[in-house]
């Protein structure tokens, strides 16, 4: 536990001095205020309250913007240490390798809880300024703040995986890159273009949903859509898969986090500095 | 009391033997130096020893724990060849981080950086320090906690001649709190006085281990003595001596270092015909290649 506490400590001072904590702080809050801003036309014909209609907003700015940020403050973590040869000191400490990415975690996280909680509050503060109704947004709101921490939790622990199965902080931060592209850009357009094929066949009635929450940006975006009453604001393949209810996709939000920091921790166990 | 006990160790990458039934001891209190050439296999044998990489034959014993086990962790502290930090943290901060990993207070922080002379630059980033700063910090995070066995690859590597001496004074201090340690180092001419044994590592074995007498004695290497004879008295005092050498002023002569004495006094017994001499033993870097190249016959 300590050990936990003190990766924890030098992991946050590190990203608060290499001005990381600022740049997401700053990015997430200037994202929500423009989303909030700009949505501010359409909510008298769509008879929601201001907030709730941010949140939908934010459903879609989260779902590319969250991932990447994790993916962005994880992938240094092992071969980073591993380059800069500071890992085979630290190894030879008594404390286990899943304290020492535990740690990492906790960190990371914890940058992600800040600077969501900074653009969110944000949009909040800006959409009750605008609609006095705002506070029935409040609940999807919060919602939208943790199931955003889950989302970015695992997303940190896929950053990990890669950065423990690739032996240099370049080929790891390529291989986050990458893994954004296909998660978070090209599933959907895979699937897309799989629904068109298929034309309401057997794929689209009984593969396509299950694929669809077996990816957690999808799932988090069902979730936070199905549960919000703004569900009508939403597109695309989310729109589609109306169907799945919001609770399946909560399981994979939830799911993803230890199973990716499982394979992480495996992996990192094997690796010879 | 042994602290580290190495029996037959072996490694081999893909073909290549990096170590060779490589046996000795490091017992409490004990200083001891691991020389070699680069790629004598000395990082190899650390790495062993602190579990960062799985020997492939023999054992090695750490206070009769496995290596790497959390028991022989909890109790050895190592000082990687170019160690390197987090730029983006201070000497203080990563002292602090050090001794959370121990179970340390980090108030010791101060404390261990003022023991090596860092209190002046602690809260300043490690990405601003010199290399010698960079060890000195290294330095401090292998005294946490007075660790049982010590291992050091090369530890003086960017250290001042000054340094270097209060490096080994710190030492002296771990040894005399009862640590064992092991540390590694290029040359002999180094560790020489420093050290209570010298291990010589060439290709993966053991080619000496013993005390820096020990080795001059097993080398036997020729001592060399010359004379500065009375003007015009040279070719003589040569003939006298038996001496093969003399350039007209002054004789040189070789003998094994038993007959040292008798062939002073023979020098002493010519009187006012020697006007001054030199003793010169073999080198230490002598003795080092000495040990070195009998390995590679």
């Amino acid at each position: 536990m300590r050990g936990v506490i003190g990766f924890a400590d030098a992991e946050f001072r590190i990203a608060l001095r290499n001005r990381w904590i600022m740049i997401l702080t700053v990015t997430m809050g200037l994202f929500s205020l423009v989303l909030t801003l700009a949505g501010s036309g359409p909510t008298g014909t769509l008879g929601a309250d201001q907030l709730s209609v941010t949140v939908a907003s934010l459903t879609g700015l989260a779902v590319y913007l969250v991932p990447l940020m994790s993916l962005l403050l994880s992938f240094d973590a092992v071969a980073g240490e591993l380059e800069r040869g500071t890992l085979g000191l630290t190894l030879t400490y008594p404390v286990s390798r899943t304290a020492m990415l535990l740690g990492k975690f906790v960190a990371h996280v914890g940058i992600l809880a800040i600077a969501l909680l900074v653009g969110y509050g944000l949009a909040a503060i800006t959409a009750f300024g605008l609609d006095d109704e705002a506070a029935q947004g409040l609940g999807a709101l919060v919602r939208l703040y943790w199931s955003s921490l889950l989302l970015g939790a695992g997303f940190v622990a896929l950053g990990y995986l890669a950065s423990a199965l690739s032996r240099r902080p370049a080929t790891a931060a390529g291989l986050v890159i990458g893994l954004w592209l296909v998660a978070i850009v090209l599933y959907d357009l895979g699937l897309l273009a799989a629904i068109v094929a298929d034309d309401g066949g057997a794929f689209t009635k009984t593969v396509f949903p299950w694929m669809l929450i077996a990816n957690p940006a999808d799932a988090f975006r069902l979730f936070n859509l199905a549960a919000s009453d703004a569900t009508a604001a939403a597109s695309g393949v989310s729109g589609a898969a109306q169907s799945i209810p919001p609770e399946r996709a909560l399981v994979t939000v939830f799911v993803w986090p230890p199973i990716a920091f499982g394979l992480a921790a495996w992996r990192f166990r094997r690796i010879v500095p | 009391m042994v602290r580290l006990k190495l029996e037959n160790v072996c490694k081999n990458f893909e073909g290549f033997e990096a170590l060779k039934n490589v046996s000795f001891t490091v017992a409490a209190g004990e200083k001891v130096a691991l020389l070699g050439h680069n790629g004598a296999g000395k990082t190899t044998l650390m790495k062993a020893i602190l579990g960062l990489q799985p020997h492939d034959g023999g054992r090695i014993e750490v206070m009769g724990a496995a290596p790497g086990s959390h028991a022989a962790r909890m109790q050895v502290a190592y000082l990687p060849e170019n160690v390197a930090f987090h730029s983006s943290l201070t000497g203080r901060e990563q002292i602090r981080l050090y001794l959370r990993l121990r179970g340390q207070p980090v108030e010791l922080a101060d404390e261990l950086l003022e023991r090596v002379g860092l209190e002046h630059v602690s809260r300043r980033r490690i990405g601003t320090y010199s290399k010698g700063m960079r060890q000195k910090v290294g330095l401090a995070q292998a005294l946490i906690g007075n660790p049982a066995l010590m291992i050091l690859d090369e530890p003086t590597s960017g250290l001042d001649p000054i340094s270097r001496r209060k490096f080994y004074a710190i030492l002296d201090d771990m040894a005399a709190r009862g640590a064992a340690i092991l540390l590694s180092s290029h040359a002999l001419t180094e560790v020489e006085a420093r050290t209570d044994r010298i291990v010589i590592l060439s290709k993966g074995q053991v080619v000496a281990d013993d005390t820096l007498s020990g080795l001059r004695k097993e080398a036997g290497l020729p001592t060399h003595i010359r004379i500065a004879a009375k003007p015009g008295a040279a070719d003589q005092v040569a003939a006298m001596l038996n001496a093969g050498r003399s350039n007209g002023v002054t004789v040189d002569l070789t003998c094994a270092p038993e007959d040292k004495l008798a062939r002073l006094r023979e020098i002493a017994a010519l009187g006012p015909k020697v006007r001054d001499l030199d003793v010169a033993p073999p080198s230490l870097d002598d003795i080092y290649d000495h040990f070195s190249r009998r390995a590679e016959r």
